[in-house]
């Protein structure tokens, strides 16, 4: 990413909290680093996993416990809980990537659906009620983390530290294998690549970082719940990454601005909420299926001839099945 | 710890009652997957939208309506939630799905969750997702028979003799007759079946209208066993995508089949080791994956 979006975006980072509620912009940015990760699967490898909860409620479980009972430190505890979780991507990915197109979505919501159940039938967990009182503790020892401004600050570390990783990953070339398998998966088989070990290396990634995310916002709010392992955030990971623009890199944090913003706003009318998400899904699939990043860089880029549905590098190809061309995966 | 053979064969018995069920919902997908290649999320939100439609039918639209004799029995109600379901879903299709045929798969996945989100969040508005118990079951299938091993109620019975007999039906529809030869035709080479003169934009509109009204159908038959509750379908159609990714969506016996041995294994666990009662499709989805990727009916 170019320079000046980088210095814009530490700016906007460091400014945020003395304009809106501190806990409110962690939140953000808690999500928005879930969505880049979720994004470094779908939008730059093609793969849609319905599963992503698993790891990022996961993680907000485990690095809650080590937190709690083990009293291990900060810092720790969150590594602890992105290892979690790419260690959980890696059992869903190697299981995962056997099956390809439609079924990947099945079996990745299957098996998060099986995390889900560990969490709502363990000890450790608390059921229903979530893992609560989960202490925030001091950083290194010495910042006291209890202050929402410190807390605040380490958050942007981690969400730059994040996202400057997702950034690099793509740029690499290895994020250009990553796209060829996207674009093009018998071509990047046929050019002697091992399409499946990229795929899984691609998945741990994602699910690593996804868990660093699920970990930092149990720190932020000190507690995990049975809502961050339900597949309504695996859901609702995937529209913010659909709504910001797939395969754009700044298109998922925009993606989960807007989606966490909903939700605040509209706390008050219960579940109409869910009828909202479902609609923007629709209107998101049918309208703009490019997102708001990527119609943005689309106008820019004037290329209004193109055919609708077929975004230009940086967005998701489509147009690969035709209706009743079978079942066959 | 001794498991009584008793209480393995009644949990067998109740597990295949809710792999019927499986069975039912599972077959709709793999329809309409077959011909619009389209996974379809809201398929539990359907067969939620069934349950409620009995529910609503017997015991609100009379009073809506002003007249408070009205209620709609449960048979009257197995033909009519299909109908109004199966209808809903034709225009679902007419209006959003047509448009995304030609994209990639995932967009219908999307899509479709929208629709179940949709759904799902209207009705928890209104109803308890604790769920509302069905009170119209027919006095006629009250009380139980004795199968010689155990007591088993005389509706259960009826509920999977029903979804059975609705399977076969299925199958023999697709799999032996005229119209399920087209059907099957337009699978594999639609432009060729339309140079036939075969509309087959219709075909897959009425497809998917009667994959969604068998959701429907299966949810009326649901409902005096379950409560019924805006959540119902959500939970159901997890385990069904295990069920499918299990079975490979190329069959409609293995679908069937799957879905049955499934819900039994389900319930054996429930006696031999309860705790993974709710995690034991999963599990052998795991397994079936290591084995065979393909599923135990797929194709490749």
């Amino acid at each position: 990413m170019n320079r000046w979006l980088w210095i814009v975006l530490i700016a906007l980072g460091l400014a945020a909290p003395y304009v809106l509620y501190p806990v409110f912009v962690m939140k953000l940015l808690c999500f928005a680093l879930f969505a880049c990760a979720f994004n470094l699967l779908l939008g730059y490898t093609g793969l849609l996993s319905f599963g992503h909860a698993a790891f990022f409620g996961g993680a907000a479980y485990v690095c809650g416990h080590a937190l709690k009972v083990w009293g291990l430190p900060t810092e720790l505890g969150i590594l602890l809980g992105a290892a979690v979780g790419g260690l959980l991507g890696l059992v869903f990915g190697s299981l995962a990537i056997r099956r390809q197109g439609i079924y990947f979505a099945m079996i990745t919501l299957a098996l998060a659906q099986i995390v889900y159940f560990v969490a709502l039938k363990s000890p450790f967990t608390g059921g229903e009620d979530g893992l609560q009182g989960i202490p925030r503790g001091k950083l290194f020892g010495v910042i006291d983390l209890e202050d929402s401004l410190n807390m605040y600050y380490f958050v942007l570390a981690i969400f730059l530290a994040g996202f400057w990783l997702i950034d690099r990953i793509v740029d690499s070339p290895f994020g250009q294998v990553l796209k060829a398998i996207r674009e093009n998966e018998p071509r990047a088989l046929s050019l002697g690549y091992d399409v499946s070990r990229f795929k899984l290396a691609a998945f741990v990634m994602s699910a690593t970082l996804s868990g660093l995310a699920g970990a930092t916002k149990a720190v932020v709010f000190q507690f995990a719940s049975l809502t961050d392992v339900h597949w309504a955030t695996s859901g609702e990971v995937i529209l913010m990454t659909l709504l910001g623009g797939l395969g754009t890199i700044l298109g998922p944090m925009v993606g989960a601005f807007t989606v966490v913003s909903l939700h605040s706003k509209l706390s008050a009318i219960g579940s109409w909420v869910t009828v909202i998400i479902g609609i923007t899904f629709i209107v998101c699939v049918l309208l703009f299926r490019r997102g708001f990043v990527g119609e943005l860089q689309h106008l820019l880029r004037g290329q209004f001839g193109a055919e609708p549905g077929k975004p230009q590098a940086g967005g998701k190809p489509v147009a690969v099945a035709q209706p009743g061309s079978g079942g066959k995966h | 710890m001794a498991i009584s053979a008793n209480a393995i064969l009644t949990q067998a018995m109740l597990g295949l009652n809710n792999g019927a069920f499986y069975a039912m919902l599972s077959l709709g997908l793999a329809v309409i997957f077959g011909l619009l290649n389209i996974v379809n999320f809201a398929h539990g939100a359907f067969y939620m939208l069934g349950a409620f439609v009995a529910l609503i039918g017997l015991t609100q639209l009379g009073p809506w309506l002003g007249m408070p004799d009205l209620q709609i029995n449960f048979w009257w109600a197995l033909l009519i939630a299909p109908l109004v379901v199966g209808l809903l879903g034709i225009l679902i299709e007419r209006t959003l799905l047509r448009r995304l045929y030609g994209l990639d798969h995932l967009y219908g996945l999307l899509l479709t969750f929208g629709v179940a989100l949709v759904l799902q969040g209207f009705f928890t508005n209104f109803y308890n997702t604790a769920g509302t118990p069905y009170p119209g079951k027919p006095e006629i299938l009250d009380g139980v028979v004795n199968l010689g091993f155990m007591y088993f109620p005389k509706y259960r019975l009826f509920a999977l003799v029903v979804s059975l007999l609705v399977c076969f039906a299925t199958w023999y529809l697709i799999e032996r007759t005229k119209l399920g030869a087209i059907l099957r035709a337009g699978t594999e080479k639609p432009k060729l079946v339309e140079a036939f003169g075969v509309n087959v934009p219709l075909l897959i509109t009425l497809t998917y209208g009667f994959g969604v009204a068998l959701a429907a159908f299966a949810g009326v038959l649901a409902a005096p066993i379950y409560a019924v509750s805006p959540l119902m379908g959500a939970d159901l159609i997890i385990v069904v995508f295990a069920v499918v990714v299990i079975g490979g969506m190329g069959s409609i016996m293995g679908a069937i089949v799957t879905g049955l041995a499934l819900g039994m294994i389900e319930g054996v666990t429930k006696v031999v080791y309860p705790p993974a009662a709710s995690t034991v499709v999963f599990l052998i989805m795991a397994l079936v994956l290591l084995v065979r990727p393909a599923g135990l009916f797929g194709k490749e």
